[in-house]
């Protein structure tokens, strides 16, 4: 059985799909890898014990252990203490968190390295060290980091097929479901590649517009 | 006993860290619209007074007064942050290093207080950067990032930020030391600006011709202590005290 690709065309349907589902859980996911990083950075920097700790804990849990076990344990886990969620939104928690937590380590070495002569001048004005943090400390933060940030979230694209073994029909699982109908294996994971490859590229070219729009602060 | 008299006064203010004591026993009284300088050799302990006005390095003994108010009161933690904050709105200062906003503009370096703070509108906040900015001779840049400036514009520009919160008091902390010789005068001119205006300032400097050009009184302070206090001809043409004598022709030696 040699290759041909004209199998492909009767599923253009089930595969641009697929990628919308890609792209819905990607966003959804680096949206909330990147407002959780900045929350866990700030937790870790200046929260109480009794809330740092805990994080910290639950942190080290989401960054010691196999993402795809995190995605059974929260879609197929939580079940039993009556959490039942959505494949979807259990793909976007543990997408999502995974990557806040790096996303935390970057922000929070980004954070100390800011000048401490900007949290100073911030109160001296009669901010509070939230205001500080909120206005001044944190958005400088980010914007240094938003270069490794980026490459973090090119590698959630890449990890957002692992939500295809929980049952959203993302990209992955779109072109496993064309090869259960059609037995061509290499025709489709060939086709799913390219897409990703695809809408990798977009995301490049958001991050970099994401990027400059930030360089002219320097 | 707590009643003050002075606009700002600060009453044996004492500083330690550990077992050094950089501040001992100072006591300091200025009037509105007063200008008092601070001189000394590094390390006197001139930015940890100034610095302990309004709180950002918080005595270890004695009080600090504005305008009747104790700055430095002792109150449980939630109240002092409250109290903190706001007298801080009504203490301007500037620093050495003129810490601005990168990230921010010209513009939005000088409103962003105000209006988180006041809840001014945009429109009174885009007044408001257009006047102080004015003020310090920065208005055609308002729409410029840090990063594009002078040190000696962004000085100014930090200036105009502590002033659009209407301060009662000034600190500036060696406003002009960081800046090359020839971008020193610029901002000389924007404080005796201020200093015609009345404004309350008090000025830790090296600058010892602008300290007397502007002062209505001189500090010299030596290892935690004020050695000698007084109007600028005086400490300057006659120093009662050998260490201010010593100070000062070192200082004139290392200028040239
Ligand atoms: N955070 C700190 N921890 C320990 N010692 C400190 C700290 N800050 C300042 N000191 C010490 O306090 C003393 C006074 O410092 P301060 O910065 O007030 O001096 P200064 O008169 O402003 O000097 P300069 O002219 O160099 O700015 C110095 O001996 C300094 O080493
Ligand atoms: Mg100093």
């Amino acid at each position: 059985m040699g290759l041909d690709f004209s199998v492909i065309p009767p599923f253009y349907g089930t595969l641009l799909l697929g990628v919308l589902w890609t792209i819905a859980i990607t966003a959804a996911s680096a949206l909330l890898s990147f407002f959780g990083g900045i929350l866990l950075a700030v937790i870790a920097l200046y929260a109480p014990a009794i809330i740092r700790l805990p994080v910290r804990f639950i942190a080290w849990l989401f960054m010691g252990t196999p993402l795809l076990l995190q995605l059974f344990l929260i879609y197929f886990g939580l079940v039993q203490i009556g959490i039942d969620l959505p494949a979807f939104v259990a793909g976007v928690i543990g997408l999502g968190f995974h990557f806040a937590v790096y996303n935390s380590e970057l922000i929070q070495t980004a954070m100390l390295a800011v000048d401490k002569g900007q949290m100073e001048a911030a109160r001296t004005l009669g901010l509070s060290r939230r205001q500080a943090l909120v206005k001044v400390v944190v958005p400088q933060a980010v914007r240094d980091v938003l270069p490794p940030i980026g490459n973090n979230m090119i590698a959630l694209l890449k990890d957002s097929a692992l939500v295809s073994v929980i049952g959203v029909s993302e990209l992955t699982l779109s072109a496993q479901r064309a090869i259960g109908q059609t037995y061509r294996a290499f025709e489709f994971y060939a086709a799913a590649a390219v897409l990703y490859y695809i809408i990798n590229l977009g995301m490049e070219a958001v991050i970099r517009w994401f990027e400059n729009r930030n360089r002219l602060y320097r | 006993m707590t009643e003050t008299k002075s606009f700002v006064e600060i009453r044996h203010a004492q500083k330690s860290y550990g077992t050094l004591e950089v501040l001992k026993d100072i006591s300091l009284n200025v009037e509105r619209g007063q200008i008092v300088a601070i001189i000394g050799p590094s390390g006197s302990g001139k930015s940890t007074l100034l610095r302990a006005i309004n709180d950002l390095d918080p005595l270890t003994g004695g009080e600090v007064w504005l305008d009747g108010v104790q700055v430095n009161k002792n109150l449980p933690h939630n109240q002092y942050e409250k109290h903190i904050n706001q007298m801080r709105q009504d203490i301007g200062m500037v620093f050495q290093h003129f810490n601005l906003f990168p990230h921010l503009s010209v513009r939005d370096n000088v409103t962003m207080a105000p209006k988180l703070l006041k809840k001014i509108s945009d429109k009174e906040a885009n007044k408001l950067a257009e006047e102080q900015l004015d003020h310090v001779g920065m208005l055609e840049r308002i729409d410029y990032y840090p990063a594009q400036l002078s040190g000696g514009q962004k000085q100014r520009v930090a200036i105009a930020r502590a002033l659009a919160m209407k301060p009662k008091l000034m600190l500036f902390d060696e406003a002009t030391s960081a800046l090359d010789p020839e971008l020193v005068e610029e901002v000389n001119l924007v404080m005796k600006k201020l200093a015609q205006e009345h404004m309350t300032m008090i000025i830790v400097t090296h600058e010892m011709d602008f300290a007397a050009s502007v002062c209505d009184r001189v500090l010299f302070m030596d290892k935690g202590v004020v050695v000698e206090e007084g109007p600028p001809e005086q400490v300057f043409k006659n120093p009662t005290q050998e260490r201010t004598r010593n100070f000062l022709r070192k200082h004139l030696e290392g200028a040239k």
